[in-house]
C-alpha cells in the first residue's frame, strides 16, 4: 500500500493540474488523508479506481463533516482487487451557506448514491453530477439540515396536541402534513 | 425466465449499471399498476416502502423510500459522551448488538490507541461468531416464511436463536439490548460455567446446520423460487459498495475478517464461501456456509481462550477525551461491512460520528435486482439482501 505521499505525488504525474493536498491525522490510527480540489475531483477519482497499482474500485463510506466555515465531504476507498485501504479523500465547499457545491462521485462509485443523498439531506451539500439527488432520511418538503451544528429543532409542532397560529404555520411550511386535516397531505415523499 | 436488465457499461457521465428509467409511462403495453409496498407490509422486516411501478406483474421500477424510522442516532451522538452512544448502537441492528458494539469500541480504539486484553479479544470473537450464527439462521428462517411456509421454519431458527440470546442474557443481562463491550476489553467477564454452556451450545449447532441445509438444498419450491432470480453482477456489487454475504454471493473474494485481521481473527482457521451465480439461493447457501465457518472459529476460540482480566484496570473508558484527530474502524457484521467514523475535536463529545450502515448501502442495487422479474420475487430479492430498519433509517 502506497503512503499518502506517493499517492499524491502518483495523482499529479497523471493528472496535471491537480491540486492535492495531504491532511494530516495526528490521532493514534494514523489514517492521513488527501483533500482534493473539486474541480479536478472526478478525474482524480476516475484515476483512483483505474490505476493498476491502486485499484480503489471499492468506495465504502461517505460522509459530510460540518466545520464553522465550510462543510466537508469525506470518502473512505478500499481496494476489493489489491485488498488495501483506506485511502481517504476529502473536499471543502466555499462557505456553508450559498456556495454549497461540490462534485458528485457516484458516477465512479454507485455506493455514493445514497450516502451522497443522505449528506445533501443532513448537512445541504450540494451534489453536482448526482443523478438522482433527493432527500434520503427526512421529507421531501423539509427544509432545514438537521445534521447541522447550528440546527435548531423548531417546537415540536409534529406532535402539538392543537397546533394552531405559529406552531400550525410551520407544520404547513414543513409539510409534515401531521393534524392538517383540510387537504390529508401525507408525510412520505 | 426472467430478462434481467444488467446494463453494465460504464460510462464518465452515468454511474455503473445505471438503467432507470425516468418515466413511468413508457415501456409496455397496457396499463402501469403503481404499488407502494410497505411501509406496513409484512415481508419488509420493519418500516421500509417500495414505490413499484409494474406492467401486470412484471416490475419496471422500484424506488426505496427511507426514513421511517428516521430517529438521527448520528445527532444524538454527538451530543453525548462517547461511551453513552455504546447503548445505543445495540439499537442499530438490533438483530446483532454485540458486532454494532464491537464495531463501535473499534472505531474508539483507534481514535484514542488503547489496547484490548487477550481474554476480552477471544470473548469479543466468541460473541461475534454466535451473532453472525443467529442472524444467518434468522435471516434464512425469513426466507421460507416469505415463500409461505409459514411460521414452522422460521420457529426453527428462532428456536436456535433462543439458545443464543439465553448466553448473551446470562452474561450481559440483555438478550438483544446488551450494551456489552468497552474501549478497551468488555464489561464484565464470563465465568466458567457460561463459558461450558457456550461450549454446550456450539456442539448442539451443527446439528442445525445440516438440518437447515436439507431444507434448503432438497426442496425443489425453494429451489424454483430462488434460483435465477436477483441476479447481481460482481463488477456491479463490487462498485455499488455491497458487502458481506451479498457480495460474496457473486462471487467476490472479500472478507474483512480475512482482509484487516481486526480482533485477532488472523489467529483462526476458517474459510471464506464464494457463490457463483450471484442470485437469491446463493446468497442463502452461503449464509448457510458462514454458520458452519461460525461454528469452526467458535471451537478454536472456546478451545484457546486465555485467562486474565477483560479489561485493562487502568484504562479509563468514561468521560474520555481523545485527542484531535480521526479514524474510521469497521468490521465484518453480519449484514456486510459496519463502519465507524469519529472525528474528535479533543472534547468529549464526537464532534463527528458517523456509521457505514451495510443495509442501507446493500440497498443500492435493490432496483438493478429488481427490474424485470415478477411482483413475487420482488418480496425474495429483498429478503435476501437482509436488513434491519433500524439501521438503515438510524
Amino acid at each position: 500500500m502506497k503512503t499518502a505521499e506517493e499517492i499524491k505525488s502518483a495523482i499529479e504525474a497523471a493528472i496535471p493540474g491537480a491540486a492535492v493536498e495531504i491532511v494530516l491525522n495526528p490521532s493514534p490510527s494514523g489514517q492521513h488523508s488527501l483533500r482534493l480540489a473539486p474541480e479536478s475531483a472526478l478525474a482524480v477519482a476516475k484515476f483512483l479506481r483505474d490505476d493498476e497499482e491502486l485499484k480503489l474500485d471499492y468506495l465504502s463510506n461517505v460522509t459530510g463533516v460540518d466545520w464553522p466555515d465550510s462543510l466537508e465531504s469525506v470518502y473512505h476507498l478500499y481496494s476489493v482487487e489489491k485488498k488495501h485501504g483506506p485511502v481517504i479523500l476529502r473536499m471543502k465547499t466555499v462557505n456553508r451557506t450559498d456556495q454549497v457545491e461540490l462534485p458528485s462521485l457516484t458516477p465512479i462509485w454507485r455506493s455514493a448514491e445514497f450516502q451522497e443523498r443522505e449528506i445533501f439531506d443532513l448537512y445541504g451539500i450540494v451534489f453536482t453530477g448526482h443523478p438522482d439527488l433527493r432527500r434520503l432520511l427526512m421529507w421531501k418538503n423539509f427544509k432545514d439540515h438537521p445534521m447541522r451544528r447550528d440546527y435548531r429543532e423548531p417546537d415540536d409542532f409534529e406532535w402539538e396536541p392543537t397546533a394552531h397560529d405559529e406552531v400550525l404555520k410551520r407544520s404547513r411550511e414543513q409539510g409534515s402534513g401531521i393534524r392538517d386535516q383540510k387537504d390529508g397531505v401525507s408525510a412520505g415523499q | 425466465m426472467n430478462s434481467f436488465v444488467t446494463d453494465i457499461s460504464a460510462s464518465p457521465e452515468k454511474p455503473v449499471g445505471w438503467n432507470r428509467p425516468e418515466l413511468i409511462a413508457e415501456s409496455g403495453d397496457g396499463e402501469l399498476l403503481e404499488v407502494a409496498m410497505g411501509p406496513h407490509h409484512p415481508s419488509t422486516h420493519g418500516v421500509f416502502r417500495m414505490d413499484v411501478a409494474l406492467d401486470g406483474e412484471r416490475v419496471i421500477k422500484l424506488r426505496p423510500v427511507f426514513g421511517y424510522l428516521h430517529r438521527n442516532h448520528e445527532k444524538i451522538a454527538e451530543g453525548q459522551s462517547y461511551l453513552a452512544s455504546m447503548p445505543f448502537t445495540d439499537r442499530l441492528d438490533y438483530i446483532c448488538p454485540m458486532t454494532n458494539n464491537w464495531a463501535y469500541a473499534l472505531a474508539v480504539e483507534k481514535l484514542t490507541g488503547q489496547a484490548v486484553p487477550e481474554r476480552a479479544e477471544y470473548l469479543r470473537v466468541i460473541l461475534g461468531e454466535l451473532t453472525r450464527y443467529q442472524n444467518h439462521a434468522s435471516s434464512i428462517g425469513f426466507l421460507i416464511q416469505e415463500m409461505g411456509a409459514s411460521g414452522t421454519p422460521l420457529m426453527y431458527a428462532f428456536r436456535e436463536r433462543e439458545k443464543i440470546l439465553d448466553l448473551f442474557e446470562e452474561l450481559t443481562g440483555a438478550r438483544m439490548m446488551v450494551n456489552y463491550m468497552r474501549f478497551g476489553g468488555c464489561r464484565v467477564d464470563a465465568s466458567p460455567e457460561w463459558l461450558d454452556r457456550t461450549r454446550m451450545v456450539v456442539a448442539g449447532l451443527g446439528g442445525f446446520a445440516d438440518e437447515f441445509e436439507r431444507l434448503l438444498r432438497s426442496n425443489e419450491i425453494v429451489m424454483a423460487r430462488t434460483q435465477g432470480v436477483g441476479v447481481l453482477s460482481a463488477e456491479l456489487a463490487v462498485n455499488a459498495g455491497v458487502t458481506g454475504p451479498m457480495l460474496r454471493a457473486s462471487g467476490v473474494n472479500y472478507d474483512i475478517r480475512k482482509v484487516d485481521g481486526y480482533g485477532i481473527y488472523n489467529r483462526f482457521n476458517f474459510r471464506v464461501p464464494l457463490g457463483d451465480h450471484g442470485d437469491v439461493y446463493d446468497r442463502f447457501m452461503i449464509r448457510l456456509l458462514e454458520m458452519r465457518e461460525s461454528i469452526k472459529i467458535l471451537e478454536q476460540a472456546l478451545k484457546d481462550i486465555p485467562g486474565g482480566p477483560v479489561v485493562d484496570p487502568k484504562a479509563k473508558s468514561r468521560g474520555i477525551r481523545p485527542k484531535a484527530g480521526e479514524a474510521y474502524g469497521r468490521i465484518e457484521a453480519p449484514k456486510g461491512e459496519l463502519g465507524f467514523y469519529l472525528v474528535s475535536d479533543g472534547g468529549a463529545n464526537p464532534y463527528r460520528y458517523r456509521i457505514r450502515p451495510p443495509s442501507l448501502i446493500n440497498l443500492t442495487v435493490l432496483e438493478d435486482m429488481c427490474l424485470g422479474s415478477d411482483v413475487a420475487d420482488v418480496v425474495l430479492i429483498f429478503g435476501s439482501v437482509d436488513i434491519v430498519l433500524g439501521e438503515v433509517d438510524r
